[in-house]
């Protein structure tokens, strides 16, 4: 008798049109759940979050006629190196993951980067701007972000602007990332004629720059530019204030684009960041969400608004999806093949990736725009898009008080 | 010319924190033999006491200090009592793991409880300004209680008959037995004066800068090279050595990139342990 009931269950399994097995696809990450990188970490895990139990709720992504639901594989990475060696070898070896989205940060994806060219599976990497990694002949890696080199181009301009003759003084973290942002800093600063007074590295777990101010001080500087992470980036912030610098402007990376920083109080005020992505923004996309609907899914998910990290971390399940169903498979080389012929615009902006071997993989599409904490009418922080002038939300305020 | 004065004043303010944290880790040593790895976590336990009494009872962040230095000092006796009491008198790798177990449980469970996300606690008063340069308020009153609070230790330690008792059990345990010293609860008092005191630096550096559960490692490195500097062992000499300390980097940031400034100060760790193992403050060369 159980026999008989096995078979029929076995025929009616092969005979029935239309039930498919449930297929799932595994894409695996790591987070910097803690750790010095957690505050800018979380919110792209978040992103990557929204993302999935969005495109798992309409149904999965589509394949060819089949549809694939999305199981992430994650761990804490604690924002270090040597576990993200370990944990993404893990992920593909154990978890079976078939494709990667990066860790958070430069540092950390270069880590990464190896183990997914090691087993060829496709990285979409995001909150990961140094170019670098993008030079070493690597073919499956994606970038999201706009290089490092080009991050404080933005504020130089502003600065050029209003202020040709400022004397500018470059403060920022001694990781892969700040460093290469300076690098960019200082050579757009030559090319457009400013002067950079002071350039100076800092360790990144630095709590005490009251030597480093002094010496921004002693430089004459009227424009700080550079920063780091988050942790170094406020802490930098509030002593810049404590010590009553008279800036006319500061600029400093990653740190001021998170709602966080609004804690700070006054010491945020006036104080600028290059930006990735503001709510503000409002391009056509030719798929998925718009930034208000983006906005609006993220705040009510996780009761606070969206940043640059979020953001990243929603578009990198954006732009796995699209490729893969531009493929029509989940071979890695045919989603490979996908990305490389991307040109698309997203609620996140334009996104292309150079296709050629010297530098694949890095992002060629994307341009920032460079956002300030300013007061609203009720004397409330509230962050506003200040350049360039064609994305404007607010202008930009300079001298700062 | 004053920027290098400014950062000199800055430099040996940070310093006499830096000297209070060294002195919670040499007074252990010196006690009881004991390396106490678990000295940066307390150190972050005192940062997050000071944050929650300051935030959830409205405590002014300095009538805190008292109540952190209390409630360092029963942190401290009950760790001895749970995980260094069985372990005193064995060999130096056990009193090491030990602390270094307690130090990571502290480390995870703040983790798990406050994550890793920086904390402030909101202090302001007005600095000193000279030549464009500004001296906060803050860091000025810090450094002078974090003295005051080593002086206090000081005078315990030599003025009181607990105190007396603490040196007569660091100078010989077996002797101070004999002469009635009840030793094992004096250094489980000692134990918690060490936490207490590495409770308040703590404290005075949350006053100072945004921290996390992690935070009290980079201050742990810092108290090394203290103590070293100042003679293992040696409260006195701590306070000075961190002053010392706090004077180089005031004194070498001006010149170097701020990135140089670890690589000096290890360079003197390694230098120092190798010509003055006894410390700078002390009478005698190594052998």
């Amino acid at each position: 008798m159980r026999k008989l009931i096995l078979a029929l269950l076995v025929a009616a399994s092969l005979t029935l049109p239309g039930v498919v097995a449930a297929k799932d696809i595994v894409i695996g990450f790591t987070a910097s759940e803690t750790g010095r990188l957690n505050a800018d970490s979380i919110p792209q895990m978040h992103g990557f979050e929204l993302w999935q139990k969005q495109v798992n709720s309409n149904g999965g992504i589509q394949v060819g006629d089949q549809h694939y639901k999305v199981r992430f594989a994650h761990y804490d990475d604690q924002s270090k190196s040597n576990r993200v060696q370990q944990l993404y070898a893990r992920l593909v070896t154990d978890d079976g993951a078939d494709f990667l989205f990066s860790p958070y940060s430069s540092g950390l994806t270069a880590t990464a980067a190896v183990i997914s060219e090691q087993y060829g599976k496709p990285m979409i990497t995001t909150g990961a701007a140094e170019g670098k990694t993008y030079t070493l002949g690597n073919r499956y890696l994606f970038q999201l972000y706009t290089p490092a080199d080009q991050y404080l181009a933005s504020s130089l301009d502003a600065v050029k602007q209003k202020d040709p003759n400022a004397k500018v003084a470059l403060v920022y973290s001694n990781d892969g990332f700040s460093t290469a942002a300076a690098q960019g800093a200082k050579d757009h600063a030559k090319k457009l004629g400013l002067n950079v007074v002071l350039d100076e590295a800092y360790d990144p777990s630095t709590s005490d720059f009251s030597s480093i101010l002094n010496k921004v001080v002693s430089s004459g500087a009227d424009v700080l530019i550079g920063g780091g992470h988050f942790a170094d980036g406020s802490t930098l912030a509030r002593q810049l204030q404590e010590q009553d610098l008279n800036l006319k402007m500061i600029t400093l990376l990653v740190a001021p684009d998170t709602q966080k920083f609004a804690d700070l109080g006054d010491a945020a005020y006036g104080v600028s960041v290059p930006s990735q992505w503001e709510p503000a923004a409002a391009f056509k996309p030719d798929f998925g969400p718009t930034s208000e609907a983006f906005t609006k899914a993220y705040q009510q998910a996780y009761d606070a608004t969206p940043g640059y990290h979020a953001a990243g971390g929603y578009a990198a399940g954006l732009v796995l999806q699209h490729a893969i169903e531009q493929a029509g498979s989940i071979d890695a080389d045919k989603v490979v093949a996908a990305l490389n012929d991307m040109d698309a615009t997203i609620f996140y902006g334009h996104v292309k990736f150079a296709s050629e071997q010297s530098r694949h993989g890095l992002q060629v599409g994307h341009s920032m725009v460079l956002a300030q904490w300013q007061k609203d009418s009720s004397g409330k922080l509230t962050k506003e898009v200040v350049w360039p002038g064609s994305a404007q939300t607010a202008p930009l305020l300079y001298p700062i008080k | 010319m004053y920027g290098i004065l400014a950062s000199v004043i800055n430099g040996l303010l940070v310093g006499a924190i830096y000297g209070l944290a060294g002195v919670g880790l040499t007074l252990i040593f010196g006690v009881m033999k004991v390396i106490n790895l678990a000295h940066g976590a307390m150190i972050a336990l005192g940062m997050f006491g000071l944050y929650f009494l300051a935030a959830y009872l409205g405590l002014n962040p300095y009538a805190a200090l008292p109540v952190v230095l209390a409630g360092g000092f029963v942190v401290g006796v009950v760790v001895y009592w749970i995980a260094v009491h069985r372990v005193i008198g064995r060999a130096e790798l056990m009193s090491l793991l030990a602390t270094f177990a307690v130090s990571m449980i502290v480390i995870g469970l703040g983790t798990a409880a406050w994550s890793t996300s920086p904390f402030n606690v909101h202090v302001s008063l007005p600095g000193v300004s000279f030549g464009g340069y500004t001296i906060p308020g803050h860091h000025i009153l810090a450094s002078v209680l974090a003295i005051v609070v080593a002086g206090a230790l000081y005078a315990f330690l030599y003025y009181t008959r607990l105190g007396k008792g603490i040196r007569a059990v660091a100078n010989n345990r077996e002797a101070a037995e004999l002469m009635g010293i009840p030793s094992s609860r004096l250094l489980a008092v000692a134990f918690g004066l060490g936490i207490a005191v590495a409770a308040a630096s703590g404290a005075l550096i949350a006053t100072l800068f945004p921290f996390t559960i992690l935070s009290g490692a980079s201050y742990e490195l810092k108290s090394f090279v203290v103590t070293v500097l100042g003679g293992l062992g040696n409260p006195a000499g701590a306070l000075l050595g961190g002053l010392l300390l706090g004077f180089i980097e005031g004194s070498v940031t001006p010149f170097i990139s701020g990135s140089w400034t670890p690589v000096v100060e290890f360079t003197l760790f390694v230098v120092i342990l190798i010509f003055f193992p006894q410390g700078l403050f002390r009478v005698g060369r190594g052998r």
